[in-house]
């Protein structure tokens, strides 16, 4: 089974025949490259051209994170799986406004009830119902984007809750995140988006066209989209766990007075949880197959693929249990 | 490497085997919706592949068309081994393909093919005749006219448990 290799320090990938090796000060670790199935790098590496040359080959991605863990770019190896049909159709729908419109919508959708059923779990009332059929007269991206905001506004109150108090937070603050919070989950949600492009690059989706985000807002925007529906999930529901069970405390954190955020140490337990969880299985109801939680976002990936070929309507996967 | 006609012509020959065990699998192929081998079945299946046969030789024509063996006895003989009956048709269709194959591009008019069935000690020998020919002409038009609709509507079948699309058809 292929798997995803998080490099947590500095250091050089170099390539021997088909091994990767990952070459650090502490010495050197072979990678065998059909083990790989994705490369998250937090500390800052280099290549050898030929590492290079083989990972993209053998199409394996690699996400860099900055220093400070926050995302800063991928090499997306040239594509493997293409079909000009496909892409025709992604084009089509993100130009006809009706039909942009309906994807966004699902988009917004799937993240709401994820996070409805992320609430119910701890028993919490919320607006969240109330909020979604809203989305039916929106008209504009703007206006579906603003019944999202509405939706998570409400979402991240609630989330106070569930925390302890010491990890409670006022609004969600992106760059730089001011709190504990704010932190875990600006960081649990740039992994998911990198898990998501993992998933779209082994599809024959063009991850820049795009549906709910701009496709100008990021190079790989579509994993944006599909990062919607998962963040409840596969982030909200860890930082929980985290926490509640004080697997994090504030000694995992870097404060200063403007900024917060995972230090070395968080960023591994953080890292180490969100991976086991990527691998958990579940039975899928419609496959009657288990299913792993990053197969999911494949899975999406095809819905949506079947969606632009005009095969079945997309509905957003919505966690049943 | 192989020329743009020569991949064309591969393509029809796993083209004809689709259409014979499932439409919605040759649309996708065709429409370069194809998946990852990155499953455990198929890299075990091409693995029992690899072993099983490594001791008979196959014959590669063209890069095209692998032929598990071929005799010549005043004409040629395509032989194909095939484990079950399961896939008569396709398998049949296939080889008539191939044989029509020979016949156009070599110039190659006395051809045979036999299938091999050795579990069940059955034998299917095939002819590549005018109507054969015409059948397998209108498979190619028919082919063509699935490929321009939209995607067909997956069935379940027994084979799909196996095949590399059971995620996309049924989620
Ligand atoms: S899963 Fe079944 S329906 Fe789908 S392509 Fe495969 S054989 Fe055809």
């Amino acid at each position: 089974m292929k798997k995803n290799y998080y490099l947590m320090s500095d250091g050089m990938l170099k390539r021997r025949e088909n091994t990767v090796y990952f070459v650090n000060k502490d010495g050197k670790k072979p990678i065998p490259i059909n083990k790989i199935y994705s490369i998250y790098a937090y500390g800052s590496l280099t290549f050898s051209s030929q590492a290079i040359h083989l990972l993209a080959k053998e199409g394996i991605p690699v996400h860099f994170f900055n220093y400070y863990g926050y995302y800063d770019g991928s090499f997306y190896p040239r594509e493997k799986l293409l079909s000009g049909d496909l892409i025709i159709n992604q084009a089509q729908h993100y130009l006809d406004h009706e039909k942009r419109i309906f994807i966004a919508k699902k988009f917004v959708e799937g993240a709401a009830k994820n996070m409805e059923k992320v609430l119910k779990y701890y028993s919490l009332e919320n607006k969240i119902r109330s909020i979604l059929p809203d989305l039916d007269g929106c008209n504009i991206i703007t206006e579906v984007m603003n019944v999202e905001g509405r939706i998570r506004a409400d979402y991240y109150q609630k989330m106070n809750e569930i925390l302890p108090e010491n990890f409670n937070f006022d609004k969600r603050v992106k760059r730089p995140p001011e709190n504990m919070i704010n932190a875990l989950i600006s960081f649990g949600n740039s992994m998911v988006y990198s898990t998501a492009l993992s998933e779209i690059y082994n599809t024959q989706l063009n991850p820049t066209i795009s549906y709910l985000h701009e496709p100008s807002e990021r190079r790989f925007s579509l994993a944006l989209d599909l990062s919607e529906i998962f963040k409840p999930i596969l982030v909200d529901r860890l930082i929980f766990y985290l926490v509640n069970k004080r697997m994090l405390s504030e000694d995992d954190f870097e404060k200063d007075l403007n900024y917060c955020l995972l230090n070395d140490k968080g960023r591994k337990i953080f890292i180490k949880e969100y991976d086991e969880r990527l691998k958990k299985t579940i039975k899928h109801r419609e496959l009657n197959r288990k299913v792993s939680y990053k197969r999911l976002i494949r899975l999406e990936s095809y819905k949506l693929i079947k969606h632009l070929l005009g095969s079945k309507e997309y509905k957003p996967f919505v966690m049943w249990w | 490497m192989l020329s743009d006609s020569e991949k064309n012509l591969r393509i029809i020959g796993t083209q004809i085997h689709y259409y014979f065990i499932c439409k919605t699998k040759l649309w996708l192929f065709s429409h370069h919706i194809q998946m990852e081998q990155e499953s455990d079945l198929v890299s075990l299946g091409k693995l029992l592949h690899e072993k099983s046969y490594k001791e008979e030789k196959e014959y590669t024509i063209d890069n095209l068309i692998s032929i598990d063996f071929i005799k010549k006895q005043g004409c040629l003989e395509l032989h194909e081994v095939k484990k079950s009956r399961t896939m008569k048709k396709s398998h049949e269709y296939q080889l008539l393909y191939y044989m029509y194959y020979l016949k156009q591009k070599k110039g190659i008019e006395n051809i045979k093919g036999v299938i091999n069935y050795p579990k069940i000690r059955k034998k299917v020998t095939i002819n590549l005749d005018e109507s054969k020919e015409n059948e397998l002409m209108d498979i190619i038009v028919d082919i063509g006219n699935i490929l321009d609709m939209e995607t067909p509507k997956p069935e379940r079948m027994k084979i799909c448990r196996k095949c590399a699309y059971f995620e996309f058809c049924w989620v």
